[in-house]
């Protein structure tokens, strides 16, 4: 509790009638809204799902361990965006300097995965051997019934996963790839205050506020990744979920 | 280590080594997950024990990463109001629509 009493405080000497930074709870609240439009977000994919008529589906086009890298990734950067903040405040401005741009590069990297995945879900390809097709989804089994039936050695097909495939698929790109927006803009933002860094007396260990403030929203979005990893993701392709 | 804790006394949030193993701590955790989500002869407890293991890694990174823990009580009392507004959204919403009824 000793530790409550000695945070900084930003906005001590900015004469609000809380003493806390005006900026500070804007941002407080920022995050506390989107907190409301992700979980809007969630609600709809968990509400449409299994209600897809066709496929593919969760289980057809996840791949577990590629989006396991890009979790690690972006927990990562999430560790960079705070040494960075710890060594502006210790008046290292090269360390800060450092891990900004790593952490900028993590979430660059991140949003890498999340276009290889996009892409590679929108060109999903299934081909299915008609004599020992082994162990088929319900998606894949579709597939076989159809083509199989007509006295062919294959069956296959080359519909991928869109946003106008079906209801998985609105809703999945519609949440993750709004996630991606946000990245993208904390990369946008990360970079100016990385340029703002060479700017004599704009940022210093006295005003780190517009860091603190960075670092906030850059977590925000780590934590609304750890809630999408495991349920839409993990829970996705379990059978009984 | 003692030199640590003066460290964080002074400026109230943790210092870098305690940073790094918050983030060891959540790399396990997500490996972790992981592992049990291949583990098959877990079945349906496979839910509640990775909402749980979520669940931690979402108040780790809050309390520590993002301050709470240090900062001043309204930040989280308005954080923490966005999060569950967004949980009962989520609950109503499955809840109304019977999603697992």
């Amino acid at each position: 509790m000793a530790q409550e009493h000695a945070a900084p405080i930003h906005g001590k000497d900015e004469g609000t009638t809380t003493g806390l930074s005006h900026r500070k709870m804007l941002m407080w609240a920022f995050l506390g809204s989107d907190c409301m439009f992700f979980g809007s977000l969630i609600a709809t994919y968990l509400v449409y799902q299994g209600k897809s008529l066709e496929g593919p589906l969760p289980i057809d086009v996840f791949d577990i361990p590629v989006t396991s890298i890009s979790t690690f990734v972006l927990l990562m950067s999430s560790m960079s965006m705070v040494l960075a903040y710890s060594a502006l405040t210790k008046n290292n401005m090269k360390g800060f300097r450092i891990w900004l741009i790593s952490t900028a590069i993590m979430g660059a990297t991140f949003i890498g995965f999340q276009v290889y995945e996009f892409s590679s879900f929108a060109n999903h390809h299934v081909e299915i051997d008609c004599v020992s097709p082994g162990e088929l989804t319900k998606y894949e089994q579709h597939i076989f019934d159809d083509g199989c039936s007509s006295g062919e050695a294959h069956a296959e097909s080359h519909e991928g996963l869109k946003p106008q495939t079906n209801l998985f698929g609105t809703t999945f790109y519609t949440l993750t790839g709004f996630h991606g927006a946000h990245v993208t803009l904390g990369i946008v933002w990360l970079l100016s205050l990385l340029l703002l860094s060479f700017k004599k007396g704009v940022i210093t260990p006295e005003k780190n506020l517009d860091v603190d403030l960075a670092a906030l929203y850059w977590h925000f979005v780590d934590v609304v990744w750890i809630v999408i990893f495991t349920v839409v993701y993990l829970f996705g392709v379990f059978p009984g979920f | 280590m003692s030199q640590e804790l003066s460290e964080e006394e002074h400026t109230g949030h943790p210092t870098a080594g305690q940073y790094f193993r918050i983030a060891v701590i959540l790399c396990a955790i997500t490996a972790v997950e992981i592992g049990i989500f291949y583990l098959e002869v877990i079945g349906h407890w496979m839910i509640p024990i990775l909402f749980t293991l979520s669940a931690g890694k979402f108040a780790l990174v809050a309390m520590y990463y993002m301050h709470l823990k240090f900062d001043h009580n309204l930040f989280s009392y308005m954080f923490v109001g966005g999060f569950i507004l967004a949980a009962c959204v989520i609950s109503f919403l499955i809840l109304l629509f019977g999603v697992y009824s």
